[in-house]
């Protein structure tokens, strides 16, 4: 059996004197789209800056790739829930997708042709490309969420992560994001963070739920007493048929 | 203005002054467009006050008081990027007390430097008049430096400046690059001093480039625009102050602050315009 592409194991992480992970353990295999669902300041962000080698683990073990995360973090597209840019730098769409190929090719002047190529397809893939010359401030919130999903695939990742892709755009946006989601997870491994576990378990194929400790579920097993659990009592959950 | 200009023709010292200027504007549009989108002007102000120390220390001592300036410079953006990099929440009171340190350390040196202490108000407030013909050569080679520095690594600066979470993502030394941005900037505070004084510098290194932030969305056209506005600002300064004998530096600054002011109000008005216009379309 293959390598899990991302592979965690008894991995614990404190702030200070806060447990924010507790003994994770979490191996996802090559082609799976999973869910990483839990309520806020449950730990969602720092697994992902973990996994990303932003951050070291304390105890335990990450591997991604079969690599430590610093090393395999360029093979990673990654989608933040907030953008870390001002929306006012003087930028053009086209720029900021090519942002996503550094790292690659050379080291000195300006991007390539393979670069621009790579930036374009993504465009296209994410039904962008007609954004390509407007600045960057000119977008709206679903609009902005496209181009950073295709700032992610213009360096070709292995693996894409998101980090709430849609908390900041509308319900017709989501149903689009998701669907493209859908269809890049013919080629991609796709490990997406959210806090809407009702909205993300029709597309997923796994959900992990995590309140500093971590528990997976098939996506067909979820029902009330497991989002109790995740949750404490305050969540009821609401039929929804679709 | 013709006396102006006649007298260019005449003057050798009028000629280097206007060449230092347009050596300045190079500096002032590419690296001042960076420190604007990067919102480090302060971090700027920091480096350019520091300066001082370096100038006073190089006087004392009997050295050139631009290599003195150019060392101070470059030591304390190492030191103030480092702090930065180290402890983020003790930013703003470290460049503070860069700033006065280094001030307090040259006012010193000067004090006890024999001679007359005429050199004070001109590092204070700058003297293009006075710019030797071997500091224009040494003008032109930072020049150099700064814009070759910038066309090779023009990604990683952008990203750096942009974005940096994703900068590290993508394996960019963020740390690296951030220090080498710092020290072009502190290498073009160097350049400015020598036209407008270390008071002055912060305006000449951001209102080009704010200047043109307002019209153009690309650093390159924000690059380009504030090198034509910083050779306008200079230039324009000198031709201006000349007539009535006026020192330089204040006037270019005046210039560049008045166009900004002016720039700053009609393009909101633009803005503005053009967005009741789009509501009464609809």
């Amino acid at each position: 059996m293959a390598e899990p592409v991302i592979q965690v194991e008894d991995l614990s992480f404190s702030y200070g004197d806060a447990l924010v992970l507790e003994q994770v353990t979490l191996s996802i295999e090559s082609g799976e789209f999973v869910g990483l669902v839990g309520p806020n300041a449950g730990g969602k962000s720092t697994l992902l800056k973990l996994v990303l080698g932003l951050l070291r683990p304390q105890v335990g073990r990450i591997r991604v790739l079969g690599q430590s995360p610093r090393r395999a973090v360029r093979r990673i597209g990654y989608v933040p829930q907030f953008p870390s840019f001002p929306r006012d730098f003087p930028i053009s769409v086209e720029q900021v997708v090519l942002m996503g190929r550094l790292g690659m090719g050379r080291l000195l002047g300006r991007y390539d042709t393979s670069d621009r190529a790579a930036a374009t397809g993504a465009l296209r893939e994410v039904e962008a490309l007609d954004l390509a010359k407007r600045p960057i401030g000119a977008l709206s919130g679903g609009q902005l969420q496209r181009v950073l999903l295709a700032r992610a695939l213009a360096s070709e990742p292995e693996i894409l992560i998101l980090d709430e892709p849609t908390a900041n755009v509308d319900q017709r946006a989501e149903t689009d994001v998701f669907g493209l989601l859908a269809e890049l997870n013919r080629r991609l491994t796709i490990l997406l963070v959210s806090h809407d576990i009702a909205f993300i378990s029709e597309y997923v194929s796994r959900v992990a739920c995590l309140n500093r400790t971590l528990a997976c579920h098939r996506t067909l097993e979820i029902d009330g007493d497991t989002v109790q659990q995740l949750y404490g009592g305050h969540v009821r959950q609401v039929a929804h048929g679709h | 203005m013709s006396e102006f200009l006649a007298a260019l023709g005449e003057y050798g010292f009028l000629q280097s002054a206007l060449i230092a200027g347009l050596l300045a504007s190079v500096g002032c549009g590419v690296i001042g467009t960076f420190v604007v989108v990067k919102r480090i002007a302060f971090m700027a102000g920091g480096i350019a006050h520091s300066v001082l120390g370096g100038m006073g220390a190089a006087l004392y001592f009997g050295l050139d008081p631009f290599a003195g300036a150019l060392a101070a410079a470059i030591a304390s953006a190492l030191l103030i990027g480092t702090v930065r990099l180290a402890w983020k929440t003790q930013e703003d009171t470290m460049i503070g007390a860069l700033w006065a340190i280094g001030m307090a350390v040259g006012v010193l040196f000067i004090a006890k430097t024999p001679g007359y202490a005429s050199d004070l108000m001109s590092f204070l407030f700058g003297n293009i008049l006075l710019v030797p013909t071997e500091e224009l050569w040494l003008m032109a080679g930072l020049d150099l430096l700064l814009v070759a520095a910038v066309t090779l690594f023009y990604r990683q600066f952008l990203a750096i400046s942009f974005d940096e979470e994703l900068a590290r993502l993508r394996g960019v030394p963020v740390a690296f690059f951030y220090l080498l941005l710092l020290c072009l900037v502190a290498i073009t505070v160097v350049l400015l001093i020598q036209v407008v004084g270390l008071i002055l510098v912060i305006a000449l290194l951001t209102l080009p480039a704010a200047i043109a932030g307002h019209y153009v969305h690309s650093l390159g056209a924000m690059m380009l625009i504030a090198t034509l506005l910083g050779a306008l600002f200079t230039s324009l300064g000198l031709a201006l102050s000349f007539g009535p004998d006026l020192p330089a530096g204040p006037t270019m600054i005046l210039l560049a602050g008045g166009v900004y002011v002016c720039s700053a109000f009609s393009s909101q008005m633009i803005v503005r315009h053009r967005a009741r216009r789009r509501a009464k379309a609809a």
